[in-house]
């Protein structure tokens, strides 16, 4: 009995970041199709454009920079609101918004771990950069169509309201992203292809809230951390010890090497230094 | 004379040295945008080629002519929330508008012309006109009446429902006397001045398909000044 407790506790333990960001995902999916008893709904609108708690506007500011690229007129709610979620994103690292608010992470995720429990081996190796391409593109057409072009298809706010009208006109293609990454290619969507996650890339660059090695003797090298990040290339010269943090601002911060980690060797940190690390060399500070 | 190596040739032959860091860097470049350009082209094209807005897609109140409501618009639906009557979708796949765009269809549930129009208020873009204070001045389209073969009013009849149901009945719409071969005929004849385009006449013309029927105003109305085609003007 208290062996199975204890490996529960072992087991939720080595689950604790996945289930903390599993739960507000899921949390904030609800936030816009609940109604909580006397209080209502607490988020208003989709994730393009939402007003929490009544009264705090938040704006994508990937989706409002393609309808200024169109032609929109500058509006007051809408810039506040891009303000926020920028600055929030810009200040502790974009990709934040891939593996803790993207309703789409959770899909994707599904079939990554379908795809090992199945122990899918084929792969469509497609380039990290693929992304940024598409970004490019969705930049342009917004400018040359006047359309907000990759709001045509972007699955995220398609989900929602899919969910939210539980239309099934969008369902196939949300299907067919899961089909994708499930049988196609490892991580194909979030880790090569969505142009949102290389636009928050982009925005937290200089993210402050990073994968710190804290202490790098107790790390093994077991590079099991590598194994379960969705952008192993992140890691790396922190498992080779050339770096301190990881600075690259491909880490959504998902926490799943400091659930796989045993040796206590990682911790998410808010690092307010700057250069911690010259061209690979650690600084070190007394 | 010196022969040009080639960067293949030299890399089968000198192994050892590698393709110049600057070359591979413009490789990379020149590469990603070439994808970039082709899809640029493929996806503008594709863009440029669906089907237009159908003519019973209505936007709500207060909304930007098409093309600046289809760059204004953020897709949020924020107006669709705080309709009070439920009228708004945002559009999916499967309807004939662009994606995620709020709009209603006159003949299943019209504009009830709320007086502090809250879908205006919701909207964060300024995609519907904040400026529009007064829901009389929205111009959401026009009722015109489309079939005079099988209006009743047409036939002699006084149904007359698309007047007595008119929210702002007797300025938008009315009924005007014609004198013809089947007798004295009230004609339900719109103002287009006054029409706001709620649509609630065309929801209640009792014919199993609407006689008067919402179209955006570039549809239903003619605009006066001369038509140069086939008059000579060079």
């Amino acid at each position: 009995m208290a062996g199975l407790f204890r490996r529960m506790v072992s087991g939720l333990k080595s689950r604790r970041w996945l289930l903390i960001r599993r739960t507000l995902q899921i949390l904030i999916v609800l936030a816009f199709v609940v109604d909580i008893p006397e209080v209502g709904r607490i988020a208003h609108g989709n994730l393009s454009s939402s007003l929490w708690f009544w009264n705090v506007p938040l704006t994508d500011p990937f989706v409002l920079l393609q309808s200024l690229l169109a032609g929109a007129p500058l509006a007051k709610t809408a810039l506040i609101g891009a303000a926020i979620v920028a600055g929030f994103y810009a200040f502790f690292g974009g990709r934040i918004y891939c593996s803790w608010v993207c309703p789409i992470n959770m899909l994707t995720e599904a079939a990554h771990w379908l795809r090992q429990k199945l122990k899918i081996k084929g792969n469509l190796t497609l380039s990290r950069e693929l992304r940024s391409v598409l970004l490019v593109m969705a930049l342009v057409l917004s400018v040359v169509t006047g359309t907000l072009a990759w709001e045509m298809i972007n699955p995220i706010t398609l989900f929602q309201r899919e969910l939210m009208w539980t239309s099934a006109a969008g369902v196939t293609f949300l299907a067919a992203l899961f089909l994708f990454d499930f049988l196609v290619s490892r991580r194909g969507w979030c880790g090569h292809l969505c142009p949102v996650g290389a636009f928050y890339k982009w925005l937290g660059r200089y993210g402050r809230l990073r994968i710190t090695a804290l202490k790098i003797d107790a790390c093994s090298g077991c590079s099991d951390c590598i194994k379960v990040c969705p952008e192993p290339h992140v890691l790396a010269p922190l498992v080779a010890q050339k770096a301190m943090t990881v600075t690259d601002s491909d880490c959504t911060r998902c926490g799943a090497c400091l659930d796989k980690c045993n040796s206590g060797a990682l911790a998410m940190k808010l690092d307010m230094h700057r250069g911690v690390s010259f061209r690979g060399i650690p600084i070190v500070k007394s | 004379m010196t022969k040009h190596t080639t960067a293949k040739e030299l890399a089968t032959v000198r192994p050892d040295v590698e393709e110049p860091m600057r070359r591979k860097v413009f490789k990379r470049v020149f590469r990603h945008m070439g994808v970039a350009v082709l899809g640029t082209v493929v996806a503008q094209a594709a863009i440029f080629s669906r089907p237009a807005r159908a003519a019973k897609i209505l936007r709500p109140p207060g909304a930007l002519p098409e093309k600046e409501f289809d760059s204004t618009c953020i897709r949020c639906g924020l107006c669709v929330k705080d309709c009070p009557y439920d009228i708004l979708k945002l559009a999916s796949w499967a309807d004939p508008a662009p994606l995620g765009t709020p709009f209603f269809v006159a003949r299943q549930d019209p504009c009830r012309m709320c007086t502090d129009i809250p879908c205006v208020k919701a909207c964060p873009t300024g995609a519907l006109d904040p400026l529009l204070t007064d829901i009389r001045k929205a111009d959401m389209g026009v009722a015109v009446l489309v079939d005079h073969e099988n209006c009743l009013n047409y036939k002699g009849l006084t149904c007359s429902v698309c007047v007595r149901v008119c929210p702002i009945r007797g300025e938008a719409i009315s009924l005007k006397p014609i004198q013809n071969e089947r007798g004295l005929l009230q004609i339900p004849t719109v103002n287009p001045d006054k029409c706001t385009g709620c649509g609630t006449c065309e929801k209640h013309c009792v014919l199993s398909e609407a006689a008067i029927r919402v179209l955006p105003r570039e549809l239903g109305l003619g605009v006066s000044g001369a038509n140069a085609a086939g008059r000579g003007v060079w």
